[in-house]
C-alpha cells in the first residue's frame, strides 16, 4: 500500500511539475499579451547563427557596429515597429496611437501589464527616460542623429503611466518609422547610470546577465570571448501565439563569430549553423546543390535595399592638396563624361557575373525591392558604346592615334578606380568596369585597398579619384536616404561637407527632399521623391549598377521562417521560429 | 647515371616553356584581358575526332557552347555547329617580342566558337593565354631577379673575403642585417606609400626589385667562403706576389672560382623567386588586374566557392611542379659538375 501510494505521489508530482512549466510559460499573468498571427509552434531546441564579427558592446544607445546591433535587436523592442515583410509599421509597445491633425503631435498609448525580462514592469516612464537618454547631447547615442532628423526636436512627455505625448518641431511624414528599432531602456537598471554620466559605459559584455534587462524576445544568457553570445528565453515577453501560449518557443539563441563570408557558408553547410543571411551568389550556387541530401533550405528573396555605384571624387577642397585629382576633376564635373561613363557599363554583364544572375541591374539608387518608392518611368538603356563616344566627343573630347581619350588640352584620361579589396563583388564590379571602360580608350586602373583605409579616402582624405561602393537603406522610405542626398549629409559622398549645394540640381534635390519630409500625403511624396530619382540618374554623381538578390537559408524542421528583404533579413521574428522535430 | 638523361629532358622542358611566354602573342589564342562575358567559368573546350553521328575526323574540331540563361556558369555543347581547328588564325592585335606587331595565332578556331583549352575565369577571360602572359610575368620575374640578386651578391662577397677586415666586417654586419629584416610586412608598408595606379610595369619592376634585394645576402655569404679560400691558394698568393692589381686577381684567379657557386645558386633561386612573386601576386602586392601572372590568377582561389568548383583555376599552381622539378635536375646537375668539376 505505501508503495503504491508512493507511485501515485510520484506521478501527481511529475504530473503538478509538467502543469508547473506549461503555466510557467505564460507565467505573469496573460495581462499586456500581443497575439500574433503566426502558425502555432512548439517549445525547445536552440537556434544558432553566425556572425562575422563579435558584437563589441551590448549597450544600445552606443551600438553601431552590426554584430552588436543584431544580438541587441533581439533582447529589445521598440513602441512601433516596420514589419519586415510588409514594409509598414505596426504597434507593438504602443498598442494603438493617435496623430493630430496639423501632423506635429503624436499621442501613444502602451500597452498595459508588460514587464522586462527581469519582472520589472514597464511603464511611460520608462519611455520618457529612454527619449531622455536617446537625445541627450552628452551622451552620444547614434539614435539622436535619426531622432533630431533635419533639425527636428522631439519632446516626449508622459501623460499617464500608459500614455505618451510626442511633440515635433516640424510635421514629419515618416515619424511613425522613426521609432523603428529604437530600444525602450529599464530605467530601474539604468537610470543611476545616466545621472552620473556613466551611461556610455554600462552594459559592455562583461556586465552579469542579471543586471541586464530589455523587453525582447530574448535576454542575455552567457558571453564566451571570441567565440559566443548566447540568449535564452525571456519568460516575461510580451508576445503569444494564437493559442494564448508565451513567445518565444526557443530556449536559447546563440550567435557564434565566424570570421569569414565563405566559414560562415561552411558552417551552415555542415550544419553548424541554422539559419544564413546574406549569402552571397557564388556560396549560394554552391550551397544549393546539397539542399536535399543536407537538409537545409535556400531561398532568394529577390532585390534588397542595396546599391552598388561608382562615383567620382567632386569634393571641392582637393585644389590645393592634391593638384593631380583637382585636374582630373574637370573630366569628373562634366556629366557628359559622367553620363558617358555610365552608358558604358555592361551592367548585365556585371549581374550575370558578379551575382551568377541573381541581382538587378540598376539605372537610379531605388531598388525594385522597394516596390513603394521606385520610379519605374526612369529609362534603362543598355551598354552603348557608341552612345559614350558621342556623349564624350560632344563633350570635346577626342581619340589619339592609338585610340586613347584625350580631353581638349590633349591630357590623356587616365584615372584609377578603388575598391575594398576584401569585398571580392565589388572588386569584380570594378574590373568589369576597367574593361568597359578601356574600350572608351580611358586608361583606368583599379586599386584594391584594405577596407579602412579606403573609408578613410573615400570620406576623410578625399584622395581618390573614383571608387566603387555600395550602401544598403535600413528603411525603405526615403528618410531613410536624406543623409546621402541632403548636401550637407554625412553620406553625401560625393562631395562631403558641402555649406550650400555646389549645383543647380544639387540645391533642387535638398528642396525636395525636405519638401517630401514635411509632406503627410503618400501620392504627393512620391512624387518629389520620384523627381529626386530622375535627378539622380540624368546627373549621376553616384553611377548606380547594379544590386544583389537578398539570399538566405535556413535548416528544413525550422517553423515560421519568413525571412524579408529588409535588415535583419531572417531574425526579425525569432520569438516565432520553433522545431517542427527535435 | 639516370641524372645524365634526366638533365636534358629538364633544359628541354625549361626551354620550351621560357619560349612559349615569349612568343606569348603568338602562341595564346585571345587576349589575356578580353572579357567574353558570355562565358564564364566555361570548363576546357573538348576536341573532338567523333561527330554526333560517330563519323571519325581527320582534323579535330569542336562545337559551339551554349550556356542555360538560368544557371550560372553551365554549359552545353551544341552537336549542330561545328568548328575545326584552325591554325594561324587572324585575331586580336599583339606585339610579338615587344616589336613586332602581329595578328596571327598559331592556333583558334572561327568565330563564334570558341576554344578555351584550360577553360575560363569568373570573367570569362581564356585561362589558357593567361596561364603564358601570366608566365612571362612570374617566369621572367623569377630570371630578372636572380640575376640581379646574384650579381649583387657577387660584388658584395667578392669585395668581403677578397678583402677582409674592416671591409669584411661592414659588409658582413649589412648582410645579417638583411637576413634578419621581415620582408613580407616591409613590403606591405612600401606598397601602401606607393601612388595608387603604379602600371604594370612598374608594378613588375617593383616586384622584381623588391625579391632580388631580399635575396643577395645568402649569396653573398656563399660566394665570399669562396673567395676567401681561393685567394689564399699558393698561385694567387704567387700571383700577387709578381705585381698583379687587385682587379686582375679577382678576375683572372679568383671569381673563376665561385662559377659553380654562381650557377648552382642560380638554378636553385630562380624557382624560389618564381614563388616568390606567385606569393605576393597572390596576396594582391604583384601586378595588378587586369595584367595576369600565375600568382594573382591563383588568386581567386581564396574564394571558397572558386576552389570547391572550379578545378582549372589551379592550373597556374600546377605549372609550377614540373618548372620547379626541372630547376632542381638543373641545380643537382650544376651542382655535380661544375661546382665539384666531376
Amino acid at each position: 500500500m505505501p508503495r503504491e501510494s508512493n507511485v501515485v505521489l510520484m506521478v501527481l508530482a511529475i504530473l503538478a511539475a509538467a502543469t508547473w512549466a506549461r503555466t510557467d510559460k505564460s507565467a505573469p499573468g496573460k495581462a499586456g499579451l500581443q497575439t500574433t498571427t503566426a502558425g502555432v509552434g512548439r517549445y525547445g531546441g536552440r537556434l544558432v547563427v553566425s556572425q562575422r564579427a563579435e558584437a563589441k558592446t551590448l549597450n544600445p544607445v552606443t551600438a553601431v557596429d552590426r554584430p552588436s546591433r543584431e544580438v541587441l535587436a533581439r533582447m529589445h523592442a521598440d513602441l512601433i515597429h516596420i514589419n519586415r515583410v510588409t514594409q509598414r509599421t505596426e504597434p507593438v509597445l504602443a498598442e494603438s496611437w493617435t496623430v493630430s491633425k496639423d501632423g506635429r503631435q503624436y499621442t501613444l498609448h502602451l500597452r498595459p501589464g508588460i514587464r522586462f525580462s527581469d519582472g520589472q514592469p514597464f511603464d511611460a516612464n520608462d519611455v520618457v527616460f529612454s527619449f531622455q537618454v536617446y537625445l541627450d547631447e552628452k551622451v552620444h547615442s547614434t539614435q539622436r542623429d535619426l531622432l533630431s532628423a533635419h533639425g527636428q526636436r522631439i519632446t516626449v512627455q508622459n501623460l499617464d503611466p500608459y500614455t505618451v505625448l510626442f511633440k515635433l518641431a516640424q510635421p514629419d511624414a515618416a515619424a511613425e518609422r522613426l521609432f523603428d528599432d529604437v530600444a525602450m531602456l529599464p530605467r530601474h537598471l539604468l537610470g543611476k547610470a545616466y545621472e552620473d554620466g556613466t551611461l556610455a559605459q554600462a552594459w559592455s559584455l562583461a556586465t552579469p546577465p542579471d543586471q541586464i534587462a530589455g523587453l525582447g524576445p530574448f535576454r542575455l544568457k552567457k558571453y564566451v570571448p571570441g567565440q559566443q553570445v548566447t540568449l535564452e528565453r525571456n519568460p516575461y515577453y510580451w508576445k503569444a501565439d494564437a493559442k494564448g501560449n508565451r513567445l518565444p518557443y526557443l530556449d536559447d539563441l546563440t550567435f557564434l563569430v565566424v570570421a569569414s563570408e565563405d566559414a560562415e557558408a561552411i558552417r551552415f553547410q555542415s550544419g553548424d549553423t541554422d539559419v544564413i543571411s546574406r549569402l552571397n551568389s557564388e556560396n549560394y550556387a554552391l550551397l544549393a546543390k546539397d539542399q536535399e541530401s543536407r537538409g537545409y533550405r535556400l531561398e532568394d528573396l529577390g532585390p534588397g535595399l542595396e546599391y552598388n555605384f561608382v562615383l567620382f571624387n567632386l569634393n571641392d577642397d582637393t585644389a590645393g592638396r592634391l593638384p593631380d585629382v583637382a585636374r582630373k576633376q574637370s573630366w569628373f564635373r562634366d556629366v557628359k563624361f559622367r553620363q558617358a561613363v555610365s552608358a558604358a557599363i555592361d551592367r548585365a554583364g556585371i549581374v550575370r557575373l558578379v551575382y551568377q544572375g541573381r541581382g538587378t541591374p540598376l539605372w537610379t539608387q531605388v531598388t525594385p525591392g522597394n516596390k513603394l518608392w521606385l520610379n519605374s518611368r526612369i529609362p534603362k538603356p543598355p551598354q552603348s558604346l557608341s552612345r559614350a563616344r558621342e556623349l564624350l566627343q560632344s563633350a570635346g573630347f577626342s581619340w589619339s592615334k592609338e585610340d586613347k581619350l584625350q580631353d581638349r588640352s590633349g591630357q590623356i584620361v587616365e584615372f584609377s578606380i578603388l575598391s575594398s579589396s576584401s569585398n571580392s563583388q565589388r572588386m569584380q564590379i570594378a574590373n568589369i568596369i576597367q574593361q568597359d571602360l578601356a574600350k572608351l580608350g580611358m586608361q583606368v586602373s583599379v586599386a584594391p585597398l584594405e577596407f579602412r583605409t579606403f573609408v578613410q579616402r573615400v570620406t576623410e582624405t578625399h584622395e581618390y579619384e573614383a571608387a566603387v561602393m555600395g550602401l544598403l537603406s535600413g528603411d525603405v522610405d526615403p528618410n531613410a536616404e536624406m543623409n546621402v542626398w541632403m548636401s550637407g549629409g554625412a553620406t553625401h559622398l560625393w562631395n562631403l561637407g558641402e555649406k550650400q549645394p555646389a549645383t543647380s540640381w544639387e540645391a533642387e534635390i535638398d528642396k525636395l527632399m525636405e519638401q517630401q519630409a514635411v509632406t503627410l500625403n503618400f501620392e504627393e511624396r512620391k512624387k518629389l521623391y520620384d523627381r529626386v530619382q530622375e535627378i539622380i540618374a540624368e546627373q549621376l554623381p553616384l553611377i548606380c549598377v547594379a544590386s544583389p538578390n537578398i539570399l538566405v537559408g535556413s535548416k528544413t524542421g525550422l517553423g515560421n521562417f519568413r525571412p524579408a528583404i529588409l535588415d535583419h533579413y531572417t531574425l526579425h521574428n525569432v520569438e516565432e521560429f520553433f522545431w517542427n522535430r527535435k | 647515371m639516370s641524372k645524365r638523361r634526366i638533365f636534358p629532358l629538364a633544359v628541354a622542358l625549361l626551354s620550351f616553356l621560357y619560349a612559349a611566354v615569349l612568343l606569348a602573342g603568338f602562341v595564346a589564342p585571345y587576349d589575356p584581358a578580353e572579357q567574353d562575358r558570355e562565358y564564364p567559368f566555361a570548363p576546357p573546350t573538348h576536341l573532338h575526332f567523333i561527330d554526333a553521328q560517330g563519323t571519325l575526323h581527320a582534323w579535330p574540331f569542336t562545337y559551339a557552347l551554349t550556356s542555360s540563361p538560368d544557371n550560372f556558369a553551365q554549359y552545353q555543347e551544341d552537336r549542330g555547329r561545328v568548328f575545326p581547328l584552325r591554325f594561324f588564325v587572324v585575331g586580336e592585335n599583339y606585339s610579338l617580342l615587344g616589336f613586332v606587331a602581329c595578328h596571327r595565332h598559331l592556333y583558334g578556331v572561327d568565330e563564334p566558337g570558341r576554344l578555351f583549352l584550360l577553360g575560363t575565369d569568373g570573367y570569362g577571360r581564356d585561362q589558357f593565354s593567361r596561364l603564358l602572359w601570366g608566365g612571362r610575368i612570374s617566369l621572367l620575374a623569377g630570371l630578372i631577379a636572380a640575376t640581379l640578386s646574384l650579381s649583387m651578391g657577387m660584388l658584395v662577397g667578392a669585395a668581403s673575403g677578397y678583402f677582409g677586415g674592416f671591409v669584411d666586417d661592414v659588409l658582413m654586419w649589412l648582410v645579417e642585417l638583411f637576413l634578419a629584416v621581415p620582408w613580407l610586412y616591409l613590403l606591405f608598408a612600401v606598397r601602401a606609400f606607393l601612388p595608387l595606379h603604379i602600371g604594370p610595369t612598374v608594378a613588375f619592376l617593383l616586384v622584381v626589385a623588391v625579391i632580388g634585394m631580399v635575396g643577395w645576402a645568402r649569396p653573398a655569404r656563399l660566394i665570399r667562403g669562396v673567395v676567401l679560400s681561393a685567394r689564399e691558394r699558393k698561385y694567387v698568393l704567387a700571383a700577387r706576389g709578381f705585381g698583379a692589381s687587385h682587379f686582375y686577381l679577382l678576375r683572372r684567379h679568383v671569381l673563376p672560382q665561385t662559377m659553380g657557386v654562381f650557377l648552382t645558386q642560380a638554378a636553385l633561386l630562380v624557382p624560389q623567386y618564381i614563388l616568390a612573386e606567385v606569393t605576393l601576386s597572390f596576396l594582391g602586392l604583384g601586378v595588378g588586374e587586369p595584367v595576369p601572372s600565375w600568382g594573382n590568377m591563383l588568386g581567386s582561389l581564396q574564394q571558397y566557392h572558386i576552389l570547391a568548383s572550379y578545378w582549372w583555376m589551379l592550373v597556374p599552381g600546377l605549372v609550377l611542379v614540373p618548372v620547379f622539378w626541372a630547376y632542381h635536375v638543373l641545380a643537382d646537375f650544376l651542382h655535380e659538375r661544375v661546382e665539384f668539376g666531376h
